[in-house]
């Protein structure tokens, strides 16, 4: 089964290529490490494939259908938290599962407090997430969308802000999470972007190369 | 169910934002008060009463659409720190279901500051009730639903744009026109007891009905956009 599919995929803004005519597939159940200079594409690669974002040319499905009607099956983690800055932790998870569950399809979730104690947070800690740091708030940013129990996740720069230690902590959270069973016996796919290329490297199954909204490159790692 | 209990959850989410910052109430409270003070210093209500309770309705809810705005353009604000509206447009649950939640909790928002502003009107104009005071009833949830549902469907038409402050009032005062005469005329005949106020009810409620079903049914293509 196939991730996504994009072919000759053109994302224009304004006059403005963000991408051009990008074609590539990818495969479900591999991790994707997706490299590239500043404003080579990587995120609005990750911003369409989220559906958040249209081709202005071409073709691109996710999970085998339109990329913006997969909200159940997709989750996006960007530069930005995403998060209510005046609400704790606890309290933007909740709301966040709270409306996945809408449908009742999606009740199999993992629990917010259980994603924010994998991710090393207090699920009590009383204070709104304004007072956090940007690590901290990375990192409920990341139990934000683990909590989702997604079958693509797409990580925009995961590791900026974070020491060592908690980027050592991520990494082990993703390979717990890619090898997670899904209700539905289909395999997880994480597509990822960042500049600390050495850092993702052992999880990565393939590097995906792209520059000034080009393909350049789709290598296999030596952990494929 | 489920969609009231996705409602439930938005507005929820909107009374802790504002019980936590009170950025929409403060800011409407103190617009209002101040209008109220100006105006009653401008035109000296207690020595005219007759025409105090002719333009008073007037300078009520001209004063709260005014006030209003400054809430409604905030309510949209927060969804645009830290790409929360991204979240929101990738989140399974209806949009429309967000627009009821905001809707809703500006709702609330604006009939707390008529509650605290209007003792003070009646103080400030010196007023007194000379038509159905009971119809007060029906006018107020009409009136303010009447703005709430025009101003966040506008406001979130406009979250986008750079100067989204200027281009809420642009839209929204034309388009709150007939509402606005409708509560003006039911408010002026309540006060003065010389016209009945249905028939503006009744305009009132068809606006709310009308505006109500088009901003659901269009809410989701102005949060799809990109």
């Amino acid at each position: 089964m196939q991730a996504a599919v994009l072919t000759n995929v053109t994302k224009l803004y304004g006059r403005f290529a963000a991408l051009k005519n990008l074609s590539v597939t990818l495969e479900a159940g591999a991790v994707y490490l997706v490299l590239g200079e500043n404003g080579a594409g990587k995120s609005t690669l990750l911003r369409m494939l989220a559906g958040l974002s249209l081709p202005t040319r071409g073709g691109l499905t996710v999970l085998d259908g339109p990329a913006n009607k997969q909200q159940r099956r997709v989750a996006y983690m960007s530069h930005a938290t995403m998060l209510y800055d005046e609400l704790t932790a606890m309290e933007n998870l909740t709301y966040y599962s709270g409306l996945r569950k809408g449908s009742g399809e999606c009740a199999c979730t993992g629990s917010p407090e259980m994603a924010l104690r994998a991710v090393g947070l207090d699920p009590h800690l009383n204070k709104p997430v304004s007072q956090y740091s940007q690590g901290m708030r990375q990192r409920v940013s990341l139990a934000r969308v683990l909590s989702a129990d997604p079958e693509m996740l797409l990580l925009d720069e995961p590791f900026s802000n974070l020491d060592v230690h908690s980027v050592a902590q991520m990494l082990d959270l993703l390979k717990d999470f890619r090898t997670g069973p899904l209700p539905n016996g289909h395999a997880r796919t994480i597509v990822l972007t960042t500049h600390q290329a050495e850092l993702a490297m052992p999880l990565a199954d393939y590097v995906l190369r792209i520059q000034a909204g080009e393909f350049v490159s789709m290598e296999a790692t030596q952990t494929q | 169910m489920n969609y009231l209990r996705t409602v439930w959850l938005h507005l929820e989410k909107e009374l802790r934002l504002e019980f936590r910052s009170r950025d929409a109430l403060m800011g409407m409270l103190f617009f209002t008060l101040l209008i109220v003070v100006v105006f009653s210093l401008a035109f000296d209500p207690t020595s005219q009463p007759t025409l105090a309770r002719q333009i008073a309705g007037g300078l009520l809810w001209v004063g709260l659409l005014f006030a209003s705005t400054t809430a409604l353009n905030q309510s949209w604000s927060r969804e645009m720190r830290n790409g929360v509206l991204d979240a929101q447009r990738m989140s399974p649950s209806p949009p429309s279901a967000l627009f009821l939640g905001k809707a809703l909790a500006n709702f609330l928002f604006v009939t707390i500051v008529e509650a605290i502003l209007a003792p003070i009107f009646f103080i400030f104009f010196n007023l007194h009730i000379l038509g159905q005071a009971s119809m007060l009833l029906a006018l107020l949830p009409l009136g303010t639903w009447a703005i709430v549902v025009n101003g966040t469907f506008f406001a979130a038409l406009g979250l986008r744009a750079r100067s989204r402050e200027l281009l809420l009032p642009l839209i929204l005062f034309p388009i709150a026109l007939p509402a606005l005469l409708a509560m003006i005329s039911a408010a002026t005949g309540i006060l003065t007891g010389e016209t009945e106020p249905q028939s503006a009810l009744r305009i009132l409620g068809i606006y709310d009905t009308v505006y109500t079903t088009v901003s659901l049914l269009l809410f989701e293509t102005i949060l799809s956009a990109e």
